[in-house]
C-alpha cells in the first residue's frame, strides 16, 4: 500500500506541482493517475521512488516513510517503466533488462537466464537479445522497458505515460499485455496518462486530476462513469460530449449501440462472449 | 635539388639516425614531452570536464577560463615561466610542461563536458530512476557514451601539443625542434626543413591513429542502425 499524506511540491522556481495531496493505493492493483498536462500527476509518480522529494507532507509505503529509505535502494526496489523507453543504447536487449540485477550482484549467467524469461513474459522474441535499442520499434522498445522493470521483481511498479509515443495499434497491444501481466503476476502499478480511456482500461482505481495535483474524483472506473463528481469529470470523461451516453437502436433485427453524437460504437449481444 | 628533396635526403641518410641528436633520440625525447603532457593534461581537463558535464556546474566559469587559455601566447609564456623562478632554467621541464599543459587543457576540457552533456538527458534521468548511484551513471552510462568525443578532445590536443612541443628546444630541451634551434643561426634551411617535416609527419600519424581509435571508441548500440 502507497499512502500520500498531506504531500506538497513546490518548484525552485516557484511552480506549485501538487498540493496538499492525499491518497491510498491499494496494494496488488492498478491505480491510474489521469489528468492534463500541469496536473501534477508526473511529479506524483515520481515522488514515490523519490526522484522528486515532497517540500510538505510525507508518503509511506506500506509502513515506511520513504524519507528515511536511502533513495537508490528504494528505486532499485521499485520497478520504473518510461515514455520514451529510456533504454540504454550502448546495451543490448537482455543487458537492458538485467541492468539493475546485475548492479545488484546478481550472477551475469543467472541475470541472463532471468532476462530471457522477462522477454517471454512481455511477449518479446528471445532472438531480439543481442540488438540494440536502435534496432527496434517503438513498440519493441516500449516492451523492453516493461521487461526492465520487472527484473527486480518489484512490488510497485512506476508507469509514466509508458504507451504515449506509440501508434494507435501497437498502443492497443501493449495494453492488453500490461492487462494480462497484471492478471499473472498483481503487482502494485501507479500508472501515468493523460488518455482517459486507457485510464479506464487499466485502472482498477482511476485518480483523476485538476491542475496542481488537486484531486477531481477518485473510484473505479464505473464509479467515475455513474456518477461524475462535477462538470470537470463530464467534460474529462467526455459524457458531456455524448461520448459516454450510449443508446439502442435495431438494425436489420441486430440491436445496435449508438452514441450521443449518432456514432455506432458498437453491436449489442446477449451477454454471452464471442 | 630542391629543399624539399634536400631535406628528404637528410632524412635518409644513415648517419642521422644515431647518437644523442639522431632522428631516433630526438623523436624519443618530442613523443616523451607530448605523452607526459597529454597525460597530466587529461587527468586534469577531462576530470574536470567530466564533472561539469555532469553537475552542470561551473560551467561558464570553465568556457571562459579556457578561452582565455587560449589567448596566451606559448613561447612568451614559456620565456617567462623559465626566467620568473629560480629553477625554470635547471629544471627546464617543468616550465616546458606547464606550457604545453595549458595549451592541451581547452581542447581536453570541451571535448569532457560536451561529451557528457551530449547524452540524451533522458536516459540518463532512466539511469537514476533505476537506482543507479552517480558514479554508475557516470561510468556505466555517460563516459561510454561520452567517449567518442573525449577521444575527439584528446585528438585534438595532441595534435596541438605535438606541433607546438618544438618549443623545448627554446629553453635547452631536445626534441625535433633542437633541429629547428640549432639550424636556424647557421642559416641551415635545410635542417629547419627537416625538423618541420619531421613534426608534420609525427603529426599526421598520431592523428590517424586516434582517428581510428575514435571510431572504435563509437559504442556498438549507438552505430547499430534499424537496418543493420
Amino acid at each position: 500500500m502507497i499512502t500520500f499524506d498531506s504531500v506538497s511540491k513546490r518548484f525552485p522556481d516557484g511552480t506549485l506541482a501538487v498540493d496538499d495531496f492525499n491518497l491510498t493505493l491499494p496494494s496488488r492493483t492498478t491505480t491510474v493517475l489521469v489528468g492534463s498536462s500541469g496536473s501534477g500527476k508526473t511529479t506524483l509518480l515520481r515522488m514515490i521512488n523519490r526522484m522528486v522529494d515532497p517540500t510538505a507532507g510525507s508518503i509511506r509505503i506500506d509502513d515506511d516513510d520513504i524519507s528515511t529509505l536511502e533513495p537508490v535502494k528504494l528505486r532499485r526496489s521499485i520497478g520504473y517503466v518510461m515514455q520514451n523507453s529510456g533504454l540504454l543504447p550502448h546495451r543490448t536487449v537482455a543487458d537492458n533488462i538485467a541492468t539493475v540485477p546485475l548492479l545488484s550482484g546478481v550472477k551475469r549467467p543467472a541475470a541472463r537466464t532471468q532476462a530471457l524469461e522477462l522477454m517471454d513474459t512481455v511477449g518479446l522474441d528471445r532472438s531480439l537479445a543481442e540488438r540494440y535499442p536502435s534496432q527496434l520499434s517503438g513498440g519493441q522498445q516500449q516492451r523492453v522497458g516493461v521487461a526492465r522493470g520487472l527484473a527486480v521483481n518489484p512490488n510497485i511498479l512506476l508507469m509514466d505515460e509508458p504507451f504515449g509515443a506509440v501508434d494507435p495499434l501497437v498502443r492497443s497491444e501493449l495494453q492488453q499485455e500490461l492487462v494480462r501481466i497484471q492478471k499473472d503476476l498483481a503487482k502494485t502499478i501507479v500508472f501515468v496518462t493523460h488518455d482517459i480511456d486507457e485510464a479506464f482500461l487499466l485502472g482498477d482505481q482511476v485518480v483523476l486530476l485538476k491542475t496542481g495535483g488537486k484531486i477531481a474524483q477518485v473510484g473505479t472506473p464505473a464509479d467515475i462513469l455513474a456518477n461524475p463528481a462535477d462538470d470537470f469529470v463530464n467534460t474529462f470523461v467526455g459524457a458531456d460530449r455524448g461520448r459516454r451516453a450510449l443508446r439502442i437502436e435495431q438494425v436489420s433485427g441486430r440491436q445496435v449501440v449508438v452514441d450521443g453524437t449518432g456514432r455506432i460504437a458498437g453491436i449489442l449481444n446477449d451477454g454471452t462472449p464471442t | 635539388m630542391n629543399a624539399i628533396a634536400e631535406a628528404v635526403a637528410w632524412i635518409g641518410d644513415p648517419a642521422h639516425w644515431t647518437g644523442p641528436d639522431g632522428i631516433p633520440t630526438r623523436l624519443a625525447e618530442h613523443l616523451g614531452y607530448t605523452g607526459l603532457t597529454v597525460l597530466i593534461a587529461v587527468l586534469l581537463a577531462v576530470t574536470l570536464g567530466l564533472y561539469i558535464g555532469h553537475t552542470g556546474r561551473f560551467r561558464g566559469i570553465s568556457i571562459g577560463a579556457t578561452g582565455a587559455l587560449r589567448a596566451l601566447p606559448t613561447l612568451g609564456l614559456l620565456t617567462y615561466l623559465a626566467i620568473a623562478f629560480g629553477f625554470g632554467i635547471r629544471l627546464a621541464l617543468i616550465p616546458t610542461i606547464i606550457v604545453l599543459v595549458v595549451l592541451a587543457i581547452p581542447p581536453l576540457l570541451a571535448g569532457a563536458y560536451s561529451g557528457v552533456e551530449s547524452v540524451d538527458p533522458r536516459t540518463v534521468d532512466a539511469a537514476r530512476s533505476m537506482g543507479m548511484t552517480e558514479w554508475q551513471i557516470l561510468w556505466k552510462v555517460e563516459i561510454p557514451l561520452a567517449l567518442p568525443l573525449i577521444i575527439g578532445g584528446i585528438r585534438s590536443a595532441v595534435l596541438q601539443v605535438v606541433a607546438t612541443a618544438t618549443v623545448a628546444a627554446y629553453i635547452s630541451l631536445g626534441g625535433l625542434g633542437r633541429y629547428i634551434i640549432d639550424a636556424l643561426p647557421v642559416r641551415d634551411y635545410t635542417k629547419v626543413l627537416v625538423g618541420a617535416l619531421l613534426v608534420t609527419l609525427l603529426a599526421l600519424a598520431l592523428e590517424g591513429i586516434l582517428i581510428l581509435i575514435q571510431r572504435l571508441t563509437v559504442p556498438a548500440g549507438v552505430r547499430a542502425t534499424r537496418s543493420a
